[in-house]
């Protein structure tokens, strides 16, 4: 690995150069001494070039879209257009402060409405929050709407919010951040809701029911009239998890289908890039009787022009953000938007669904697939099979896959299905791409049979071998330790 | 078709492996009247050419602080970024890169969060961050959250010099889960000791210090760390500017328990207030009640330096109810603009930018208290590179009387108080403009 950028550091050295202070007053004549630094803050010392190398030698030991596929299911690893990047960072959108007069910021303000509305329209909701800032956030959100609506009807009694077994782990964690008991609910053996098990949970008490659409693997929820139907009759009020809404665009409405809230995840359905863990963002959609609770503040329009509307704050869920949101991650999912239009966002869910049934299509003849009828944009493989016959795990064959230049599926996840492999391709890999990565998991299905100590001593061709994160726990250590 | 790679003859070809006629085939799970019938009702698909028009027909409408002279902050600050930043935060090899779970071929990501967790605990004098929150709102509330689940007290207090925007994302995100927010009340813009003590009893988990706090005065951290620590269970949870560390009190030195903050001021633009992003420091008794990503280091098979994600039992995709928060994506790419800033910055040149920030602000605060009429709101307090004036019109009335000569005031804090901010950027032509400025619009 490469030194530290601590190591690099040589005493005395500058990557940057402030003017010459034209007020030289020194901080003890301004700021009395009790509140002066006892010990000065060791930050390395580097040139500009030093810092330069050091971390284009750490970008050179990742993966990334542009290197190869990226098959993680149900984060939408597509590609990012670089249009973006170059109008996001224009200064009147780089350089402008929250708290600017809103004359000011027309054209900013303008986008966002648009967005709302574009986002409302794609989802089949009334009205749309841009605020959240990550998909758990948009969760949050959610829930808290949820927890808003009850009280302002006086459902006291509602405590508890059914989930499905193969739901995202944010979904009970939001759960029980906003004050909910989350109840379980187990998948039928086509891998959806389980209706009969659904009517025996739900009672007076269900305040939600959080669902994702299609599901974690892969499949469309078909029965969600039921659903609805049954959730309503309580007053209880159902969330979808939009994290694989890149299957449904131009497709399903889910506002018109028994959904009563939607988030959005704008940097897997929209492209804005993931940035190695964030930034995101999270909005969230509502059907009419909702958004008296969405955050403050709205971006509204009158013949006046474009504000930030305040006015149902006594209603509202208050704010999740300390400002409007990721502004310049809504920037780049607005120019997504307006690229692809009605048709082009549709071909988009087509092409993501006919990769992912081509890939499983080939795959189904080397790895067991437990739900195989057609699957929306991603599906479920695992790896029983050769844990079984070969005694190799899901996590072997996903380093193997790092050797052979493709990023790992999602693993062990969802937790239903031992094993598992969750692979989404993205629209925006070719036949050719898609080929190559089949090829390469078919080469590990060999191997694994042929060679399966290859497969425990993978990766082999990576900047570092199989990481140790036993160790890392167990000899924590999270922080360099600096001398001088 | 922008961004799609098959054409109808490749797309016959994988109908064909997949064994169907036409794409309506693999939908057939979905309901047919659930199926859109007519289409989104979307504007026409443009081209980038016509996008970039359509953008930059958009960006004039807005003003930038760039083409303004401005002395707005209140959470989000103007200091400077080196080039160098965004050439690394520009790489698609952090750019479109996931959460680093696959270690292996993450290793850039992986160091550069350890390096970055590092810095932040070199300037707080802590020993763990986490690899970011949301924003500095989201990271005190979980601070609040995590006290409670340390020593199970469900009572914090706040003070009312809080910025007014965190109390609101504080108490969206701790009154589920049944904390009692009490407020500390203000004497002369700043905490009120004597209030403090009294409110102070065996039942308070934990009280939030904002210092620089939101009107730009410094706490008296030391006497409010003291009676805070009176109480054994207590916990101090210290907000801090980032900037400002390099060379006021490391929170250590008063002995924080948990250190956050807004983070945005170490090299990322403003962005109309997003992305922020949120540090997250403690000690290390604490660390497993952390919420977040924090990478540790540790060895690879062969026995070479590596990093991996750690302590994930923590984290919602194992833990999922009893996990310790529901973040999953964080402000990754913004942490790694801290990171380069702050390499690039290096120790002096951090010092240095904090230290021009308090020059200007100070020179400011005592030219425009010149004016007739304009006093320093808190003529008692300490402050750092933010502070509030006492207005002798209305204060919106000048930011109304300013705009047409390109020059944001600063925020309303009452009335009659406007609250000024300036950073190491700042020239002192641009603050003698001001200063002009303000004797015309007030005295006119």
């Amino acid at each position: 690995m490469p030194k530290t950028i601590f190591e690099h550091s040589s005493p005395g050295r500058r990557g940057i150069r402030l003017p010459t202070p034209e007020i030289d007053t020194p901080l003890s004549d301004m700021i009395p001494s009790k509140y002066h630094r006892q010990s000065i803050a060791r930050l390395p010392e580097l040139s500009e070039m030093d810092v330069m190398r050091h971390y284009i030698k750490l970008s050179h030991m990742n993966h990334f879209i542009e290197k190869g596929l990226y098959p993680l299911g149900s984060c939408t690893m597509k590609y990012n257009p670089k249009i973006h990047e170059l109008l996001v960072r224009h200064s009147c959108f780089a350089n402008l402060h929250p708290y600017q007069p809103e004359s000011t910021l027309q054209g900013a303000l303008e986008l966002l409405y648009e967005l709302q509305r574009d986002l409302a329209e794609i989802s089949g909701m009334a009205q749309v929050t841009l605020q959240p800032v990550a998909g758990a956030q948009g969760e949050f959100t959610g829930i808290k709407i949820i927890d808003a609506y009850h009280k302002a009807k006086g459902n006291t009694h509602k405590t508890k919010i059914i989930i499905p077994d193969s739901a995202h782990g944010t979904n009970p964690a939001t759960c029980n951040l906003v004050g909910y008991d989350v109840v379980e609910l187990k998948s039928n053996s086509e891998g959806r809701c389980d209706i009969a098990r659904l009517r025996e949970l739900v009672d007076e008490n269900t305040a939600g029911f959080m669902l994702t659409n299609p599901n974690t693997l892969g499949l469309f929820e078909t029965q969600i009239e039921e659903i609805a139907e049954i959730l309503h009759s309580v007053d209880a009020l159902i969330y979808m998890d939009g994290a694989n809404l890149n299957a449904l665009l131009g497709i399903v409405l889910p506002g018109k289908i028994g959904f009563d809230i939607i988030h959005f995840n704008l940097h897997k359905t929209f492209s804005t890039p993931h940035g190695g863990g964030g930034p995101g963002a999270g909005p969230v959609g509502v059907v009419e009787k909702l958004i008296p609770y969405l955050p403050v503040p709205m971006v509204a329009k009158t013949d006046k022009g474009y504000h930030l509307d305040y006015s149902h704050e006594p209603t509202s869920i208050g704010k999740v953000h300390t400002f409007y949101g990721n502004f310049a991650v809504l920037v780049r999912a607005y120019i997504y938007i307006k690229m692809l239009g009605a048709e082009g966002l549709r071909r988009i869910s087509e092409n993501a669904i006919i990769n992912a049934n081509y890939l499983m299509a080939i795959l189904k003849d080397y790895y067991h697939i437990q739900h195989s009828e057609y699957c929306m944009h991603e599906f479920v493989a695992d790896g029983t099979k050769q844990k079984k016959e070969n005694k190799v795990s899901t996590l072997d064959i996903a380093k193997r896959l790092l050797d052979k230049g493709f990023h790992a599926p999602t693993v062990y996840f969802p937790l239903i299905i031992p094993e598992a492999m969750m692979i989404e391709p993205t629209e925006t890999e070719s036949l050719e791409s898609l080929d190559a990565f089949a090829q390469a998991m078919i080469e590990i299905a060999q191997e694994c049979s042929e060679n399966p100590e290859l497969l425990h001593e993978a990766p082999i061709s990576t900047p570092v071998r199989r990481v140790d994160d036993v160790r890392a726990v167990k000899e924590l250590d999270p922080i360099f330790k600096i001398q001088d | 078709m922008p961004y799609i790679s098959n054409t109808d003859r490749d797309r016959r070809e994988m109908f064909a492996k997949i064994g169907i006629e036409n794409f309506d085939e693999l939908i057939q799970a979905i309901p047919e009247k659930f199926r859109l019938k007519d289409g989104l009702k979307m504007d026409k698909a443009l081209s980038e050419l016509e996008i970039t028009q359509k953008i930059k027909s958009q960006t004039c409408q807005n003003l930038c602080t760039q083409n303004a002279n401005s002395f707005l902050g209140a959470g989000v600050y103007d200091h400077f970024i080196p080039a160098a930043v965004d050439f690394i935060v520009s790489r698609p090899e952090f750019f479109t890169a996931y959460t680093p779970y696959q270690a292996e071929v993450s290793q850039g990501t992986l160091q550069f969060i350890y390096e970055y967790q590092s810095m932040i605990c070199e300037l707080t004098g802590m020993e763990i961050a986490n690899a970011s929150m949301y924003d500095g709102a989201s990271a005190v509330a979980e601070a609040i959250l995590m006290a409670v689940r340390k020593n199970r007290l469900n009572k914090a207090l706040l003070p009312g010099s809080l910025h007014p925007e965190f109390f609101k994302v504080i108490k969206a995100y701790t009154e589920g889960v049944g904390v009692e927010l009490l407020q500390v009340p203000c004497r002369d813009g700043v905490m009120d000791l004597d209030k403090l003590a009294e409110m102070l009893d065996d039942s308070v988990g934990s009280v939030v210090l904002q210092t620089p706090n939101f009107f730009g005065n410094l706490e008296d951290s030391h006497k409010v760390s003291e009676l805070v620590h009176s109480q054994a269970k207590c916990l101090l949870i210290a907000c801090v500017d980032p900037i400002s560390l390099a060379i006021l009190n490391a929170p250590s030195e008063y002995n924080a328990d948990i250190v956050v903050g807004e983070g945005q001021a170490l090299g990322n633009s403003m962005y109309m207030g997003g992305p922020l992003f949120g540090f997250f420091a403690t000690k290390l008794d604490m660390s497993r009640q952390m919420p977040g990503r924090i990478v540790g280091g540790t060895l690879d098979k062969t026995g070479a330096r590596a990093y991996a994600l750690t302590l994930q039992a923590r984290e919602q995709h194992i833990r999922r109810a009893k996990a310790t928060s529901n973040i999953c994506s964080n402000q990754s790419l913004c942490t790694l603009a801290a990171t380069v800033y702050m390499s690039l910055m290096g120790r002096e040149g951090l010092r240095e930018a904090a230290l021009m920030s308090t020059q200007h602000a100070h020179y400011l605060a005592a030219e425009i208290t010149k004016i007739k009429g304009i006093q320093m709101r808190y003529p008692d307090a300490d402050f750092f590179k933010e502070f509030v004036i006492k207005t002798p019109i209305p204060a919106d009335k000048i930011i109304d009387k300013m705009l047409p000569r390109g020059i944001y005031a600063g925020v309303v804090v009452a009335e009659n108080e406007l609250m000024v901010a300036v950073t190491e950027k700042k020239t002192k032509a641009a603050m003698d403009e001001y200063i002009a400025a303000m004797q015309e619009v007030t005295n006119a």
